[in-house]
């Protein structure tokens, strides 16, 4: 009887104790400011940090390198990105995205790559004279099995002030994150289908031609 | 131009003058259709109980034709005859991977892609001449339709097999097919049936093929209970009869093994809780009626299964929730992967396993689409299914 209270008495030592080792961890990352829980941080519902972030991830049936390569030149992201007109490359590194605005009026937003890893991610960022502060990442990650790959698009974005930026945000920022689900989704179609589904019965009334035409 | 049944209200289509269609992407196919059937869930559209429908839709989503028109990606042929699957798939995505094909992640185009995600936590796939929500694709109640993933969905049919004996690969037979694949049938298996409509006929013929040892069909149109008989099954009809009571006796006071529900969301009966969801449905509350479904969840025996056929599309209340436990029940619905049942199943039509011919009641030019839907809701005794012919004289 004795005997098993003294190992009783010890477990309980070592449940405790481990019980405090896990309990420090987790405020000692509270205070951290990173959080607990394994999931992205624009699905919390207070996200951390400063600018407002919004994602999405989709599952795509194709290796992760064919994806990558096709995300590693601009120039075909329009392709499914409704609201970007042409990603222009500059010699310096910088890309001139021309997001289509009111009127048929552009606004440039010119980023530079922030980082790269191959068939991993890629990240860029606002440079200094663009006209909209941002930054995006697209990362690419196997999924389970023989689903593909993982493709995860997270993009940060400084609420716009002036005329300019109240135009741009009716258009490209009003609802970023319905623009991200909505971008995605089209470049899902277009890797796994060759095409981006539209229900419309002619050509005049496709999106494209509706916008096209005004 | 092109003649086309287009919705305009609640009890109101009509037959228009609308744009032709044209091939957008490279994998379509415009198909000139020979033969179109007016669906029962059609009638769910007509009654406005179906979210996201526009003035001027073309609805149809049951058709065959020739293939009059190719994309550079179609692997069809010009002067091919096809039947067209309700379901829209690109056949390439997880879910078409694994057959699933009504579960498409692809065919429903982004942006119509968010309300059905809202509802269900997951965008629905796209359908022909259906709801907003499931993409808002014209139909094929027309002279014409736009036929996406044309070298996935659309099966070659040979020449000698006219329209009537295979149109029905298009939706209703594959559906009664998958619903008793889903109601996982034995062979000492006892199968209730709700609802002689196309589904549940044949659906019972489909449990009869896969070896059901007695089907029950359960009713109140003295028509339909006869074609469920000509098919093999025992019938009841429920104006006459208590329907739990009956099929305890004709299973024996075990239950029966299988249920199928293919009413679907606007159940008649005479049920306390029908009515009110009657009320909720028509004041737009959005509650689906579902008393053939409840009656079959307290029907089924313990371990039981059962197979929803029949259209639900939102909520439903005073839902029995402590049987589905208690009782381990099984339940399996679903919209129907068609393209995974057209081959098989246009083998049994071509070796006779399978007819159905025996549904059809009516042949109509398409100009005469709309009376042949006032007459298909209101007269289901007689009107037990239309083919609409765009060619046939009027």
């Amino acid at each position: 009887m004795s005997q098993n209270s003294k190992i009783g008495a010890g477990l309980g030592g070592v449940v405790l104790t481990a019980g405090a080792i896990a309990f420090g961890a987790f405020l000692s990352n509270r205070h951290q400011n990173r959080g607990y829980g394994d999931a992205a941080n624009h699905t919390k519902r207070q996200p951390e940090g400063d600018t407002a972030q919004v994602g999405r991830s989709v599952t795509i049936r194709k290796p992760r390198a064919e994806m990558f390569a096709f995300w590693s030149d601009f120039s075909n992201l329009p392709q499914f990105m409704e609201n970007v007109e042409a990603i222009e490359a500059g010699a310096d590194g910088v890309s001139t995205w021309r997001i289509k605005a009111p009127a048929g009026q552009t606004v440039a937003v010119k980023t530079e790559i922030a980082s790269k890893k191959q068939d991993e991610v890629i990240a860029w960022r606002s440079v200094e004279d663009s006209e909209i502060e941002t930054s995006g990442e697209v990362r690419f990650e196997d999924a389970p099995g023989e689903r593909g790959t993982r493709v995860s698009l997270v993009m940060a974005y400084d609420p716009p002030a002036g005329a300019l930026g109240r135009a741009v945000a009716k258009l490209f920022l009003r609802e970023p994150q319905v623009q991200a689900r909505h971008d995605l989704k089209r470049f899902k179609m277009l890797m796994e289908t060759g095409e981006i589904a539209t229900s419309a019965r002619t050509r005049d009334e496709t999106r494209a031609a509706k916008q096209e035409n005004g | 131009m092109m003649r086309a049944l287009t919705w305009h209200g609640t009890n109101d289509v009509r037959v228009d003058t609308v744009s032709d269609p044209e091939i957008i992407n490279p994998r379509d196919a415009i198909i000139k259709i020979t033969s179109t059937a007016i669906c029962g869930s059609d009638l769910h559209l007509y009654d406005g109980v179906i979210p996201g429908v526009a003035p001027g839709d073309v609805l149809g989503h049951e058709f065959m034709g020739e293939v009059v028109e190719t994309g550079s990606a179609s692997d069809l042929k010009k002067g091919q005859r096809v039947v067209v699957p309700f379901t829209i798939s690109c056949g390439g995505c997880f879910h078409c991977k694994q057959q699933q094909y009504s579960a498409c992640d692809n065919s429903n185009p982004a942006e119509k892609q968010d309300m059905s995600a809202t509802l269900y936590g997951q965008p629905m796939a796209a359908l022909f001449g259906y709801s907003h929500l499931t993409g808002g694709y014209s139909g094929g109640q027309a002279e014409y339709a736009r036929v996406p993933f044309s070298d996935v969905g659309p099966i070659v049919v040979p020449d000698h097999l006219e329209d009537d004996k295979v149109l029905f690969l298009s939706d209703i037979l594959p559906t009664g097919w998958m619903a008793a694949e889903n109601a996982d049938i034995q062979p000492d298996d006892t199968v209730a049936v709700w609802g002689c409509g196309p589904v549940g006929l044949f659906a019972i013929q489909s449990a009869i093929v896969m070896g059901a040892s007695k089907v029950i069909a359960i009713d109140h149109y003295p028509n339909r209970l006869a074609l469920a008989k000509q098919l093999g099954a025992e019938i009841i009809d429920f104006r006459e009869t208590n329907v739990r009571e009956a099929l305890m006796e004709m299973s024996g006071g075990i239950g029966v093994d299988a249920v199928i529900d293919a009413v679907g969301m606007e159940s008649h009966g005479f049920a306390i809780d029908n009515m009110f969801d009657v009320v909720k449905q028509k004041v737009g509350m959005g509650a689906d009626r579902a008393s053939a479904l409840k009656q079959a969840i307290l029907a089924v025996r313990f371990g039981g299964k059962v197979s929803i056929p029949g259209v639900y599309g939102g909520m439903t209340d005073k839902w029995p929730l402590g049987a589905m436990m208690e009782k381990g029940l099984q339940v399996r619905g679903g919209q129907t992967h068609v393209q995974k049942y057209t081959k098989p199943l246009l083998e049994k039509i071509e070796d006779g396993t399978l007819d159905t011919t025996f549904l059809i009641s009516h042949r109509l030019p398409l100009e005469q689409a709309a009376e042949g839907y006032k007459n298909f809701k209101e007269q289901q005794n007689e009107w037990t299914k239309v083919i609409l012919k765009p060619g046939m004289e009027n």
